[in-house]
This record gives C-alpha cells, sequence and structure tokens, in this order.
C-alpha cells in the first residue's frame, strides 16, 4: 500500500462514516444508519484522529513524554534475577482466547518478554489454555528468538498447550511453579478465579511476580501476592512502552488526550447531574 | 508476507465489524446478505480456524507428555496420567453410537451392539462418567481451595506495616463485620444507620468510583490498542 494513500486512508473513512451518518439520518431516518450511535461514532472519529495525530508527531521525531511504569520496567529486572540464578522464566497470557483483547495484549507483551530471554539465553516457559493462543504464542517466541538471532536456542515446547478446563489449566501450572521453581513469574492477560489460586501458590515458590489485568474484580488478588501489578490500561500500555519505538508511544499519548478528554466530559456531567439540569447531558452518552 | 497479509486481514475484518456497527443489521449488503450475515459470516470464520487450531493443541499436549514419558523425566508418571485421560476422553466421545452413524458399521463388526450406550456424549456414556465422577468433582476442589488462599493473602494484605496498609486494615475490618448478620448486629448497636453508610459511602463511594476509574482506562486501552491493530501501527502481537 503506497504511504500516502496509507496515511489518509483511515482519515478518510472516518469523514465518510461521518459524513455518511448525517445524510442518511435526515433521508431515511434510522433504516440504513443507527443514530443512536452517533455519540460512538464521534468519539470514535476523536479518538482516531489523535492516535493518528500523534503517532505522526513521533514518527517527525517529536519527543513524547511517557510516565515511568514500575511493573513494566520490573520485566527486564526479573528476567535479569532469572538468569542469574539460571532457572526459568514462566510466562501465563492469561486464560482467555485470542478474540479477548488482554490476551493480544498478552501475547505483545510475551514478545518483548521473549525477546530479553533470547537474548540472556534464559529458559521460557508459556503455558496456554487455546490452541488458537497456542499457535499465536508460538509464533511471537520463535520470531522474537529469529530477530535477537538466537533461532538455534528456540525451544518450540517452550510455548506449550496444558489444558482446556480453566482448573486443569491452573493446577497443571501450579504443578509447574512448586517442581521447576521458575525465578519469574509473569502473568498478563484475562484472569478470573484462578488469580489467586497462581499468584499464591507463586509467592509460596518464592518467584519474583509480576502481573497484569484489566479485570478490577481480579487487581486485589494480584496486589496482595504479587511483587507489581499493572492496571488496566497499563497492561494495553506495556508492550509499546517495553517497545521503546516513538510510533506505538505516539498510541498512547492519544489514548491520554481522549482521557483528558472524557475527564472533562466527567466532570461537565456530574455538575450539569448536581444541579439537576444534565438529562440532555447524559442522552448524548446512551448507546443502544 | 508474513506481516503484510495478517496486516491487511485484520484491517479488513476490524474495519468491517467498525463500520457495520454503525448500520442497520437488517440492511441489505450484497445480493441477499444482510449486514447482521456479514457480520456472523466474519465471527463464523473465527470458529473455523479455531476448529483448526485444536489440532495443533492435541499435538502440542502430546509430543511434550510423551516426550516426558519416554525419557522417565522427574514426574513421568502423571505426564502418563495426562496423555491416557486425553484419549479416554477424546476416543469414546468420537465413536459413533449406532450402526448409520459414520464408522458404525465397521465398528459394531468388531465390538458388540449393546455397547453402543457407552459411546458418544450422551448420559450414560464414558464420556459423560468420566466428566460427572472425575473431572467436575475435581474442578470443584480447586475452586473450594480458593478460600484458603484467600485467607493466607488477606494475612499478608493486611498487615498494619504502614498508614496505608492501616487504613486498609480498618476499611476491611468494617466491611468483613457489615458482610456478616452478627457483624451487622454488633454495629446497629452504635447505629441503626451503620451499616447503610457503610454500603453508601464505602462500597457505593469509595469502591465503586475506583473501580470505574479502572475499567474507564481499561476500556480505553482496550479501544487504543484495538484501534493501533486495525490500523496496522501495532504489529507486537506477532512478534514484530
Amino acid at each position: 500500500m503506497p504511504a500516502r494513500l496509507k496515511n489518509i486512508l483511515p482519515y478518510t473513512i472516518i469523514v465518510l462514516l461521518l459524513a455518511c451518518e448525517f445524510a442518511f439520518a435526515q433521508d431515511y431516518g434510522d433504516s440504513i444508519l443507527i443514530t443512536s450511535r452517533i455519540s460512538v461514532l464521534v468519539l470514535l472519529a476523536v479518538f482516531s484522529a489523535a492516535i493518528l495525530l500523534y503517532t505522526r508527531w513521533a514518527r517527525q521525531g517529536k519527543t513524547l513524554f511517557i510516565r515511568k511504569i514500575a511493573g513494566i520496567d520490573a520485566v527486564e529486572e526479573a528476567v535479569g534475577r532469572a538468569t542469574e540464578m539460571g532457572k526459568p522464566v514462566l510466562f501465563i497470557p492469561g486464560i482467555a482466547d485470542m478474540e479477548d483483547i488482554e490476551t493480544i495484549a498478552g501475547i505483545s507483551i510475551l514478545g518483548r518478554v521473549a525477546k530479553i530471554t533470547a537474548q540472556y539465553d534464559t529458559p521460557l516457559a508459556v503455558p496456554v489454555r487455546y490452541p488458537m493462543v497456542l499457535a499465536a504464542a508460538q509464533e511471537v517466541v520463535e520470531q522474537s528468538y529469529v530477530e535477537m538471532g538466537k533461532a538455534d536456542s528456540y525451544d518450540k515446547d517452550s510455548v506449550r498447550y496444558v489444558a482446556g478446563e480453566q482448573f486443569a489449566f491452573t493446577a497443571t501450572v501450579n504443578g509447574m511453579m512448586m517442581r521447576e521453581r521458575p525465578a519469574a513469574n509473569i502473568y498478563m492477560g484475562a484472569f478470573f478465579a484462578e488469580s489467586l489460586l497462581l499468584a499464591e501458590t507463586g509467592n509460596a515458590a518464592g518467584s519474583i511476580q509480576i502481573a497484569g489485568t484489566a479485570r478490577p474484580e481480579q487487581l486485589p488478588f494480584f496486589i496482595a501476592a504479587c511483587d507489581f501489578t499493572l492496571m488496566g490500561e497499563e497492561l494495553y500500555a506495556a508492550s509499546s512502552y517495553l517497545s521503546h519505538e516513538p510510533l506505538l508511544l505516539g498510541g498512547l499519548k492519544g489514548q491520554d488526550f481522549v482521557k483528558i478528554i472524557l475527564v472533562i466530559a466527567i466532570i461537565i456531567g456530574t455538575i450539569l447531574v448536581t444541579l439537576n439540569i444534565g438529562d440532555w447531558y447524559t442522552s448524548l452518552f446512551e448507546v443502544i | 508476507m508474513r506481516t503484510t497479509v495478517p496486516i491487511i486481514v485484520a484491517f479488513i475484518a476490524g474495519a468491517f465489524l467498525t463500520i457495520t456497527f454503525f448500520f442497520n443489521p437488517e440492511q441489505t449488503l450484497f445480493f441477499d446478505a444482510t449486514i447482521k450475515d456479514g457480520r456472523e459470516g466474519v465471527l463464523q470464520w473465527m470458529t473455523i480456524v479455531s476448529g483448526f487450531a485444536l489440532v495443533l493443541g492435541v499435538v502440542s499436549i502430546v509430543r511434550v507428555n510423551a516426550r516426558a514419558v519416554s525419557r522417565k523425566s522427574e514426574g513421568w508418571f502423571y505426564k502418563l496420567m495426562t496423555l491416557l485421560s486425553v484419549f479416554a476422553m477424546a476416543i469414546p466421545s468420537m465413536m459413533p453410537t449406532t450402526t448409520d452413524s459414520f464408522g458404525g458399521g465397521l465398528i459394531y463388526s468388531i465390538l458388540p451392539e449393546s455397547w453402543s450406550y457407552l459411546f458418544g456424549t450422551a448420559r450414560g456414556s464414558i464420556y459423560d462418567w468420566l466428566f460427572e465422577y472425575l473431572d467436575s468433582p475435581m474442578m470443584e476442589t480447586m475452586f473450594a481451595m480458593l478460600a484458603f488462599y484467600i485467607a493466607s493473602a488477606a494475612y499478608r494484605a493486611f498487615r498494619a506495616r504502614n498508614a496505608e496498609a492501616t487504613l486498609l486494615l480498618l476499611t476491611a475490618v468494617i466491611v468483613m463485620l457489615w458482610r456478616v448478620p452478627m457483624g451487622e448486629a454488633f454495629l446497629r448497636l452504635f447505629s441503626d444507620n451503620l451499616p447503610e453508610y457503610i454500603n453508601t459511602f464505602i462500597m457505593g463511594g469509595f469502591n465503586v468510583s475506583v473501580q470505574r476509574g479502572i475499567i474507564i482506562g481499561a476500556a480505553l486501552g482496550a479501544a487504543s490498542m484495538s484501534l493501533r491493530i486495525i490500523l496496522g501501527i501495532e504489529r507486537t502481537y506477532m512478534g514484530k
């Protein structure tokens, strides 16, 4: 795809969608386009524009400040510790399938972790619950080893399918933790009731533990049992942060810009609703 | 090629599902297919690809465990049990249940037809028996163990090491008192409205506001990552 076309394509799609939304909404009512979703479309347009704008600035060499995230910095230290101890790094990309964005975030972080383990020749173990995740994780780990010039060190069975059942998977991974005593356990992705079973076992095994999930109900368990925890959005930022690539960091800045807009929108909404004049405002954000 | 094709597929599938979200699903997309059909078609492709990937999962579990058994490495007996379990669950469930089923004529020329109730996944089959009396109780046991893990994690989390941890401990004690009937009765000794205040201010106030903050941040992060993947900016999920 030519570079110029690639640059203008996303903007074109956004403009066309907005134009269609307004044009058809007037002519056909809700028969073609769902007008009640216009607020989502506007937010999507602003979001996409912000990400593309910051990405362009990053490409042009503009310095973008990203705050330090202790949990992500600890990943490199954890792999270093495993190297010194001669023990493996255990990475769990959650227990959801590839259709879950948290799993994709986990797989992205796995790529960065695999590059570090390849660099130091540290053994890596990645148990997975779904065959699709197995295929993706094997591809990512192999690619990372190839890119680091360590294709010979890559062990295909470092990424292994262990069980399809939630607690069978947990039992297997807990067994691995107690038998192999990995120096570092990294949990990145979607976790459910097994989060504490895994993290407490890892804690008992004496491993340094770093967790990241976007599920607020599992965060207290990870915070209680792990050394570092990435909360919510930090999970999605981790792969970009670890890559140190300005292009990806631009995407993070775009996200921060939208967050500022949303914070302002929430403050305005809170004031209007408190004054009992906010019905029209809250209706703007209702999506059917 | 290995990078370009997945990016194009991700862009087309992602853009299609995003754009059609704004259109009436009953509208005709092309020929007689509606937008709803198109969306379902994309999702069905995902299921089909997952079906093929299942073979990779079986190959992985057999290869890793068979190698450990053949080398008699540590814990080889458990790995042998894993292998036996995989086949004990899979083979009887895939066997034909009647002579008319695919391969049924051949199977029931070897085995007595009265054994047919053992195969498939219906009630009383080998698969059902293993699931009901082995798999399910083991899963429930694992889940039940969570209570002990919560106790040990809570003990560590609630140690009053500094001001913040002490605040956490006090809040946890108040919430735990409010959650149990005896505790609630104790709180009502001080004021009849105390349990309602705890519910309103701690659970509905601090707790919900913090959770919503995390959820909004996570949703933005997920949306941002999805957009970066659709637009081809984020390629880290391919190891790039």
